[in-house]
């Protein structure tokens, strides 16, 4: 399967659904050189054209010039030094950012049975409580620069007197805001509307629902613990056997199982798969693989594409235990062969995928991976290392930081895909069996986006940091130590060469530590993901995800100071999702998606190099915006090889 | 971990190949964590695959260095058992005292170890939980007495209702009988967890020891130099897992 990745690629695509053309992968070098020539975002100042016409399909090359905006925004007479001065003359591409927004978008809600995004719980009360008026459309697509014109108008009259300010002086804005409804206690949320049903639901989402006593006495009360969930994952055998079920035991969701296996199947009855379906504000979303059916249920609001990739890695860890062959083998010898048999011991690592989702993954959404920030010199050091001290039956080897890839060495022939390292951090960093156990592991898995048919086996051995040539013996029962910790994972095809692996390690991390790597990789580690205002001073920027396509990875600045919590995280997440399946709906494709609301403004940017998520304050003008995009797109392209992984060793 | 006895210069030192076996979730891994770490982690995730540690053990006259295979108790593992208790000179072989299932399983692992292992491997079988047994635990017997056959099996030594399933002289007339040692343990209390290793530690005969073994010399999973190896540096080796996965 990874056959077809050239050297320098580094993970292959095609792992999900969604990004299964190979098409897009233009591994050469062309696409380190050319990752960042193109794009900019301009936002024109010039004169409004609000004739009716202009949305019409006809006027796709000739854009409609934006709204008016305020002459004095000093931000905007800034600007062109930046992005003008690196690219002085892009008309085309300045049309295109305000272009794309057509009508098309917004068609596309109806078709395709909401393969985007159902009303999401950001947006629901946005625009009445500022009074303003919009026309129709801002239910599903409250992107349109077109339609939200005169929100933005009367918004940019207010930025305009904030915008001498903004950027040098954020705090001085909060002040100035300190009695506007945006601005709450902390000051710090205030980008999301409030939302209390929500946040109780969030919290107990994680909660154990409780078993039914034997005498039924506290059924009702189960079953509402249980429904009030935002988020289910069932997993059933064709023939209607209960796999896994993320919430509640047996007992309870038989009735469930039972009633989506018949739905299920009288669809399949009549050769019309079904794909999926809405409940008042909650979507299923099935697919059936094989002898399995699948079964999301949510009510965050991610689209059908979204939760098929969701499903999607829930399979691949089944057959990461099981290998496609020896599944189907059970299956064929008897439909109503009962899976949780084998799969015993693995229901701690669906689980932990499943909260991973219902949190909210940037690497699931994405489909891509993050690396460990390092200077390129001291990346080409460890790289060097590894491959120096690679073994004979040495398949992939990984140095893995908390989660974040810190170096790779690989076989020419072939790329590591996104979707196996994604089980496999998931094992090691969420599901904790592994580490809590300390010592050294031995653990054999199939990686069924390199080959679903057999096990490899991997070598697993976590760096204590401070004393790096000590195993770690000894680590805290909590998941606290989460984020410091570093793990080799050596990964051979041939079973008996823990041993080998083993003295690999060994030499590897004596090496590193002769080199000063590890103290390397311990300072970047400690320091975390840079925080916006670092990557851009002053930027308005609260987030932002930029995934590089051709690298199959992307990057993002720390939660930090915004989004503390897992509550804000999760709102932040569900905001990119609605982001980024505006911008994968099919079958239109938008290259920029923009959009405010009473709380935030945001951006949405596809090109055939990147996608660029971001969301600012909406008090933040959209030349600002834009801007702040832009300049995060220089800061890529400056620290590109040290915020990805360009190739990784090769061997 | 690559100083094999350094500390204990004047005493000989030998590394000795343990491995544990037995039903999931019976305290493999909870026994070794209290012997390596003296740790105790209550609701422990099952293991994947097997996990390798390694531990000393001093007896007054050597140094016995354990290198620990803690392997995973899922069925689905079991295939790859053989290669864990190759070459072992000593076996754990544990069972739930809470649950009589286990013990069946035990004595299909000994059966196992006594047809393929190395001949003089010695063989410890150890009934873990205790702590639920015993008589200062009452509340955790209530809450695990949900089995109706519960109450036959009680041994009428131990009076007590509690959620032991296996009799001790049941398991103590199986492993005299086998000529295994015998233990029941607590991973939680750590009772006689040490005495367990210690026993192992004496009864491993001394012309098995092979004194010290270098770095990288250890007890190996078994693999025969070169003989079976698969070059992944040329490339086209490198689609093994097709056909070299033995699973």
């Amino acid at each position: 399967m990874g056959d077809t990745a050239s050297p320098k690629t580094l993970l292959s695509q095609g792992d999900y659904p969604s990004s299964s053309a190979n098409g897009i992968r233009n591994a050469s070098n062309n696409v380190n050189q050319n990752d960042f020539a193109g794009p900019t975002i301009n936002i024109e100042q010039s004169t409004p054209d609000r004739s009716p016409n202009e949305e019409q399909p006809s006027r796709e090359g000739t854009p409609p010039p934006l709204p008016p905006r305020p002459k004095n925004i000093q931000l905007l007479d800034g600007r062109p030094q930046t992005s003008g001065s690196l690219r002085p003359s892009r008309q085309s591409l300045q049309s295109k950012a305000t272009t794309q927004l057509s009508l098309a978008d917004t068609r596309s809600y109806t078709d395709e049975s909401r393969e985007d995004i159902p009303p999401s719980t950001l947006r629901q009360k946005s625009y009445s409580s500022l009074g303003l008026n919009r026309s129709g459309g801002e239910e599903e697509d409250s992107a349109s620069i077109r339609s939200s014109a005169p929100t933005i108008e009367v918004g940019g009259y207010a930025e305009s007197m904030l915008g001498e300010v903004l950027g040098e002086q954020e705090k001085t804005i909060f002040k100035t805001l300190a009695d506007s409804q945006f601005d709450r206690l902390s000051g710090h949320s205030d980008i999301f509307p409030e939302d209390p049903e929500f946040e109780e639901a969030f919290e107990h989402e994680f909660d154990e629902v409780d078993t039914i006593k034997a005498d039924g006495s506290n059924e009702e009360a189960v079953m509402n613990q249980w429904r009030s969930k935002l988020k289910h994952f069932l997993i059933l055998s064709s023939a209607g056997k209960p796999i896994y079920s993320r919430h509640g035991d047996d007992q309870l969701i038989t009735n469930y199982i039972g009633v989506v296996q018949t739905i299920i199947s009288f669809y399949q009855g009549a050769n019309d798969e079904l794909r999926g379906f809405t409940a008042g504000d909650v979507r299923f979303v099935v697919m059936s693989k094989g002898p399995l059916n699948l079964v999301a249920i949510t009510r965050l609001g991610e689209s059908d594409s979204q939760l098929r990739a969701q499903l999607d890695a829930l399979y691949m860890q089944i057959l990461s235990t099981l290998t496609l062959p020896s599944m189907e083998r059970m299956f064929a010898n008897r439909a109503s062969y009962d899976l949780r048999r084998p799969l015993q011991g693995t229901e701690i690592l669906l689980s932990a995928l499943a909260d991973g989702f219902t949190r909210g993954s940037p690497s699931t959404l994405l489909s891509a991976l993050e690396c460990l920030k390092l200077r390129k010199s001291h990346r080409q050091t460890i790289n060097a290392t590894l491959l120096k001290s690679r073994s004979p039956n040495l398949l992939y080897g990984l140095v893995v930081a908390s989660g974040k890839l810190v170096s790779v060495v690989r076989p020419k022939k072939h790329s590591l895909h996104p979707g196996d390292l994604h089980l496999i951090f998931n094992m090691l960093f969420e599901a904790g069996s592994v580490k809590a156990g300390g010592g050294e592991n031995w653990i054999p898995l199939c990686l069924p986006g390199f080959n679903n048919t057999g096990y490899l086996y991997m070598y697993v051995s976590f760096i204590n940091l401070d004393n790096p040539s000590e195993q770690v013996e000894e680590r805290p029962a909590s998941s606290s130590g989460v984020q410091d910790e570093v793990a080799v994972l050596l990964i051979s095809a041939n079973k008996e060469e823990f041993f080998e692996l083993r003295q690999m390690r060994n030499d590897l991390v004596e090496q590193l530590q002769k080199n000063g790597s590890i103290e390397l990789i311990r300072s970047a580690v400690k320091k975390g993901r840079p925080a916006c205002t670092e990557i851009v001073p002053g930027s308005p920027l609260r987030h932002f995800l930029y995934k590089s396509r051709g690298n199959v990875q992307f990057t993002m600045p720390s939660w930090e100071p915004y989004f503390n919590t897992a509550l804000d995280r999760r709102r932040l997440l569900n905001m990119y999702h609605t982001l980024h399946s505006h911008l994968h709906t099919r079958p239109t494709h938008l290259k920029i998606h923009h959009s405010t609301s009473t709380t935030n403004i945001t951006l949405a940017w596809t090109t055939p190099l990147f996608e660029l998520y971001c969301v600012a304050p909406v008090t933040t003008s959209r030349a600002a915006l834009a801007q702040a995009a832009n300049k995060v797109i220089q800061w890529v392209r400056r620290e590109e090889e040290r915020v990805f992984i360009i190739g990784g060793a090769v061997f | 971990m690559a100083d094999p006895g350094a500390a204990s210069a004047p005493k000989p030192s030998s590394s000795v190949k343990l491995v544990l076996l037995g039903e999931a979730a019976v305290g493999k891994s909870s026994l070794v964590m209290r012997f390596v770490n003296n740790d105790f982690q209550e609701n422990k995730e099952p293991t994947i695959g097997a996990a390798f540690l390694t531990q000393k053990c001093n007896l007054p006259t050597r140094t016995i260095k354990f290198e620990i295979w803690d392997t995973a108790g899922q069925e689905r593992f079991a295939s790859l058992a053989p290669m864990y208790y190759r070459n072992a000179q000593a076996a754990l072989v544990v069972y739930d005292i809470t649950k009589a299932s286990s013990l069946i399983k035990a004595q299909h692992w000994v059966a196992e170890l006594q047809r393929q292992a190395s001949p003089g491997i010695v063989i410890a079988l150890v009934g873990n939980k205790f702590d639920l047994a015993s008589t200062t635990a009452p509340s955790d017997a209530t809450s695990n007495g949900d089995d109706a056959d519960a109450t036959e099996e009680q041994d009428e030594e131990g009076a007590e209702t509690d959620a032991r399933k296996v009799p001790t002289k049941t398991a103590k007339a199986y492993a005299d009988e086998e000529g295994l040692l015998f233990f029941e343990t607590s991973a939680k209390t750590g009772m006689n967890v040490t005495e367990v290793f210690t026993a192992i530690a004496n009864a491993i005969p001394e012309t098995s020891l092979k004194g010290s073994r270098g770095v990288g010399g250890q007890t190996s999973l078994g693999r025969q130099e070169d003989s079976a190896r698969v070059n992944l540096t040329s490339g086209r080796d490198a689609a093994g897992p097709n056909g070299g996965c033995a699973c």
